[in-house]
């Protein structure tokens, strides 16, 4: 890709009309600032109503369709054969990757097709893995517990800054064995990545690709280190120590970390904010919670849902098809807004609310399916499920003492501040 | 009705009956077994119901194909052998009357 595969885009000015009254063909969901305003929802009900497989003819990022319902996310999504993930035909993301020449041109499996995806795949699905999550578990929690410990009662604190954060950021480094004190280092190249230029992470493009290249460089520094070495369960020493990516060109390189980073980053970080957000806009469910505190494992993945870390993923056609009755043609570029379909409500039930005794939580579109799926979905679940024990141990209520701010981006459906105070049983 | 018993990780057996018709992966949702997942809602999309079919059923369930969704998706599952399947994918009947899956210690 351009290191811009993850990135966000540029945005055009918003039509202040309703949305009922905005004629279909000019409906254009891409835009960051619906994600940042958090009104997206209401295009994408009209739209799964209305015109559930739309084209978009004009848009930031070139013609697109958009698949807003479920079952037809889903079909896209587990017809790997025939819509691609590749980098050079665009990518993952509604932003075409190698678009520009200021970028680097990285690779990464995520954006890679059979078989080079499986391969490369296979090499680090281990270190993520139900046996290895085992070992991690107590980290974590230790970790978690001492995050949770370090907070003051009563005074206002940015959940997002001391807690999200700071897991996040932890668990990546135990991850990769990273050198502990230097961790943040890990959040900044996360940000960079899917940062676009004046969204306050990074002026210009080249700065990206300078800091970009930092980290990598940095990475490289630890390879060295860690090639050859017979033990160690980290990222770092598996992937050099594989024979699917040992060999791996820089650029390769650089890209399946950013990938990893990004992944295990942005993502469980927005959902441990936005569990925050739906329990204080649903305090009938945070009650039911404090009743039954059993209740958190099949909260998690209701949040996961509710949340949607990642709006959506992208595809490009193959060859000429049909979604929903409309004939995609080869070469197009496919949008599955997971978005919207975890809101689709043939699918499921009362889907704008946020329930955590859900009968079945954990059908949603948020780690995608097929052979994409989310590779650290369990790692996912499992640091939600930590910090939800530890607050519960803790505190009696997180309280919302302000509006969330969101970032500007339409893939990741981040929140960048949210002030809290935290009340002791 | 089709016989089914599961035998989790730890040894503990869960002896189900179904319709024929359903799938594995159905026997063991509905019938509350522990450690099957299903995410996907049975179409062969996360791979979170693998299952090791019995040796002595292998033939008769048949083994995972090559070139199938299903082999892509369990090429990344933990703990896979020659006896592993996606339950949504054993569809049950007469001949399976009496099949025995063992349920991996997790799901991924």
């Amino acid at each position: 890709m351009a290191t811009r595969s993850m990135q966000s885009g540029p945005d055009r000015e918003e039509p202040d009309r309703p949305i009922a009254e905005i004629p279909l063909a000019e409906i254009d969901v891409s835009r960051p600032s619906l994600f940042q305003s958090d009104k997206v929802g209401a295009f994408f009900e009209r739209l799964r109503r209305e015109d559930p497989v739309h084209y978009c003819s004009e848009s930031a990022f070139g013609p697109y369709w958009s698949i807003t319902r479920y079952n037809d996310i889903m079909a896209v999504d587990t017809n790997h054969k025939l819509f691609s993930s590749e980098a050079k035909l665009g990518g993952i993301a509604i932003q075409d990757m190698h678009n520009d020449a200021t970028n680097l041109e990285l690779e990464m499996f995520i954006a890679m097709d059979q078989p080079k995806h499986d391969a490369q795949r296979k090499a680090v699905t281990p270190a993520v893995a139900p046996s290895n999550l085992l070992l991690l578990e107590p980290v974590i929690r230790e970790r978690a517990g001492a995050i949770l410990d370090s907070l003051p009662v009563g005074e206002e604190i940015d959940w997002v800054k001391s807690v999200s954060v700071e897991l996040t950021t932890m668990t990546l480094a135990t991850l990769f064995d990273f050198p502990w004190d230097e961790r943040a280092k890990l959040t900044r190249w996360s940000d960079v990545t899917t940062a676009i230029p004046g969204s306050g992470i990074v002026e210009s493009n080249e700065q990206r690709r300078q800091e970009l290249i930092e980290c990598a460089m940095y990475f490289k520094g630890l390879w060295d280190q860690r090639i050859d070495r017979s033990e160690g369960s980290d990222l770092i020493t598996m992937m050099a120590n594989s024979p699917a990516t040992r060999e791996m060109p820089f650029l390769e390189f650089l890209g399946n970390l950013l990938l990893l980073i990004v992944g295990g980053n942005d993502t469980t970080r927005n959902s441990i904010s936005g569990g925050v957000i739906a329990l204080n806009q649903n305090p009938d469910q945070y009650e039911k919670l404090r009743q039954h505190p059993s209740l958190i494992g099949s909260m998690v993945p209701e949040i996961i849902r509710w949340q949607t870390p990642l709006t959506h993923m992208r595809r490009t056609a193959l060859a000429d098809s049909e979604i929903g009755g409309k004939r995609i043609a080869k070469g197009d570029k496919v949008v599955m807004w997971y978005l919207s379909g975890n809101r689709d409500e043939t699918v499921i039930e009362r889907p704008e609310e946020f329930i955590i005794d859900r009968k079945n939580p954990r059908q949603h579109l948020s780690f995608g399916y097929g052979i994409h799926r989310c590779m650290g979905n369990r790692l996912a679940e499992l640091q939600l499920r930590i910090i939800w024990e530890e607050i519960h141990k803790r505190f009696r209520l997180v309280e919302m003492v302000g509006e969330p701010e969101r970032l500007l981006s339409n893939l990741v459906r981040g929140i960048t501040r949210l002030p809290v105070k935290l009340h002791a049983h | 009705m089709v016989k089914v018993t599961f035998v989790a990780h730890d040894g503990r057996r869960f002896p189900v009956e179904i319709e024929p018709g359903m799938t594995a992966r159905e026997a063991a949702l509905f019938n509350e077994v522990p450690g099957i997942d299903g995410d996907c809602g049975g179409q062969c999309a996360c791979a979170t119901c693998h299952v090791h079919v019995d040796p002595a059923w292998i033939d008769r369930v048949g083994r995972l194909a090559d070139d199938s969704m299903e082999a892509d998706l369990l090429q990344f599952a933990e703990g896979t052998t020659t006896e592993s399947r996606l339950a949504c994918q054993i569809k049950l009947d007469d001949r399976l009357d009496g099949l025995v899956l063992r349920v991996p210690e997790q799901q991924y």
